[in-house]
């Protein structure tokens, strides 16, 4: 599996509630949430994103409420991966459940500046910037997440036990 | 290798002899806890699963309590999605507006939580349980539904960062101060994917409320949990709101920390954190003349009883300033008629403050005492990041409830030694 997309860029600590503000919470339509993803931290995100972009943040991303409407959100953006420095760990969890694609990889978050386009192959976890012609090595999942992440998300997972 | 508490609790519950950091195991759950926002998630996925209905019906508890009395149309509906689950799987603790409470005040004051359980809820300040002994730790709608259907939950078992506590903290300083203190100290992720464990005297100069508030914000350090041992107030507390049979389980002696810290509790000094971090921390000494226009006092952090009695002890006989609005939320029913009963809504209304039914309201920027832009808040919650509480131009100082109700009656951010 492989994602390729444009990168949109930010710092640390990029919170849930920026990423979807609690204001829009009294929905849980992917699509609907997907309308005001990153709005409080930019709002051309949405105006902006197409399928298949990739979200570069440095540390703990998504820190902050266990709002799964976060992943949700940037999934149903047409977000192909979030690559960051390190994630919040309920975040983590939450993207790793609902299956969408996350790497931990501290040089390549340092070494991608927004704008540039990225290739990730998630079988290698080598995710390469494509524009500045360099290459990184994300940090694998062990064998059980990615048996979650396989059966895209925990409860395909569940239901194949 | 010795374990820590959380490590045993967690072995205990994988019927594993022991468990060590990193090690991925599936454990029992005690309680699976939802609110009115994430439950409606979770219902939807577990109707993706292949189950009859819930793995037990008394080890559910279903909370709407961040949108209601239904702030719209919209939350009415996403209500009337779990109560009707509630009802179709007859769910015990289920509480309606009437009897409910913010979930991390009402489970422990309704005897659901008690040392050595192991929760998951799907709100992150389901840590706030570690207070009475018992691992607890927020995550996402697919794993509350995963766990209302099994039972089981996955777990990374945390490394731990020890904290030894000592000394007698003085008049004004409570739990929030030593949260906040910490906070500041190792940063908003220096617990990442780690336990908070506590230890030492100094514990026993804290009341369960300090402890319910300092273990809540455990996430905001990144903690997976924050864990405090069992001494006797716990187990006064727990035989006073529970029936259910509690177990004490202590770290070894030799269990491993990744760093340890000591503080002594009579060294602190009220503390403010700044926005838009937690960690932005100054202490009041330090604090030049800043003007505020609301402040907040509630929460799942600090809308405690004890909370409300060092607010009016504050606000009683002041008045808030001109222009001031002083909003204050009992966190639980029960805590409203407590403080009903002992005067404090009085206090409080006399000095100009608004009083709330329980809700989380304002805290996630709900309703309730939304800011505009330019405004700035103190607010007892646990969050200052960017649009938080309204406007992404709006700003909010977390503080104490001694430093809310100052404030509050200043104007500007204060102690209750200016007044």
């Amino acid at each position: 599996m492989k994602a390729k997309g444009l990168v949109f860029k930010y710092g640390d600590n990029v919170d849930t509630d920026v990423i979807i503000p609690a204001r829009y919470l009294n929905s849980s339509d992917p699509a609907e949430l997907a309308l005001h993803c990153m709005e409080d931290i930019d709002k051309d995100f949405v105006k902006n994103v197409k399928k298949g972009d990739i979200i570069v943040a440095d540390k703990n991303f998504g820190c902050g409420s266990s709002r799964e409407h976060a992943p949700i959100a940037i999934k149903a953006a047409g977000v192909s991966c979030v690559i960051a420095d390190t994630f919040a760990r309920i975040f983590y969890r939450n993207a790793i459940n609902i299956g969408l694609p996350i790497i931990e990889c501290p040089e390549a978050a340092a070494g991608i500046a927004a704008g540039d386009e990225v290739e990730v192959d998630f079988d290698s976890g080598v995710i390469t910037n494509v524009t500045k012609g360099t290459s990184f090595k994300g940090q694998a999942f062990p064998p059980f997440m990615q048996k979650i992440i396989a059966a895209e998300g925990l409860i395909n997972y569940i239901n194949n036990k | 290798m010795g374990m820590t508490m959380t490590q045993k609790i967690l072995a205990a519950h994988a019927g594993l002899e022991s468990v060590e950091a990193g090690q991925l195991i599936e454990a029992d759950l005690d309680l699976v806890l939802g609110n009115d926002i994430t439950s409606p998630v979770a219902i939807k996925e577990m109707e993706k699963m292949q189950v009859d209905g819930v793995f037990h019906k008394d080890k559910i508890a279903l909370v709407p309590d961040h949108f209601v009395p239904n702030k719209d149309i919209k939350s009415a509906e996403h209500c009337k999605c779990v109560r009707e689950f509630a009802r179709k799987n007859d769910i015990t603790n289920y509480f309606e507006v009437g009897e409910m409470g913010i979930e991390h005040a009402l489970l422990p004051e309704k005897g659901l939580t008690v040392a050595g359980d192991v929760i998951i809820g799907a709100d992150s300040h389901t840590c706030t349980y570690g207070a009475l002994g018992a691992f607890s730790t927020g995550v996402g709608s697919t794993d509350m539904a995963a766990g209302m259907a099994t039972g089981k939950a996955w777990f990374k078992v945390p490394s731990a960062l020890k904290f030894t506590l000592t000394g007698k903290p003085s008049k004004w300083v409570s739990g929030k101060d030593v949260i906040l203190h910490i906070i500041g100290m190792i940063g908003v992720d220096g617990a990442l994917y780690k336990s908070l464990e506590f230890v030492g005297d100094g514990i026993a100069n804290l009341t369960m409320d300090d402890r319910f508030t300092i273990a809540n914000m455990a996430i905001e350090a990144g903690a997976k949990n924050g864990i405090f041992p069992v001494d006797a107030l716990a187990e006064e507390y727990m035989k006073e709101h529970s029936n259910r049979a509690y177990k004490i389980y202590e770290a070894d002696e030799d269990a491993v920390y990744d760093a340890e810290y000591t503080i002594d509790l009579a060294t602190l000094k009220s503390t403010v954190a700044f926005p838009h971090l937690p960690e932005n921390t100054h202490t009041l000494d330090e604090i030049e003349d800043i003007a505020i226009d609301q402040v907040v006092i509630g929460s799942c952090t600090n809308g405690r009883l004890d909370d409300l009695r060092i607010a009016a002890e504050v606000l009683k006989g002041r008045h808030v300033a001109k222009g001031m609005r002083c909003i204050i939320i009992p966190a639980t029913q029960k805590i409203y008629m407590d403080a009903m009963e002992e005067g404090l809504l009085k206090i409080f209304i006399e000095a100009g403050a608004v009083v709330s039914t329980p809700t989380c309201g304002p805290c996630l920027g709900g309703y309730m005492g939304i800011l505009a832009e330019g405004e700035r808040c103190v607010s007892t919650t646990n969050r200052n990041f960017v649009g938080r509480m309204g406007h992404v131009k709006s700003e909010i100082y977390l503080a104490s409830p001694a430093v809310a109700a100052a404030s509050a009656i200043t104007g500007k951010i204060s102690g209750p030694d200016e007044l």
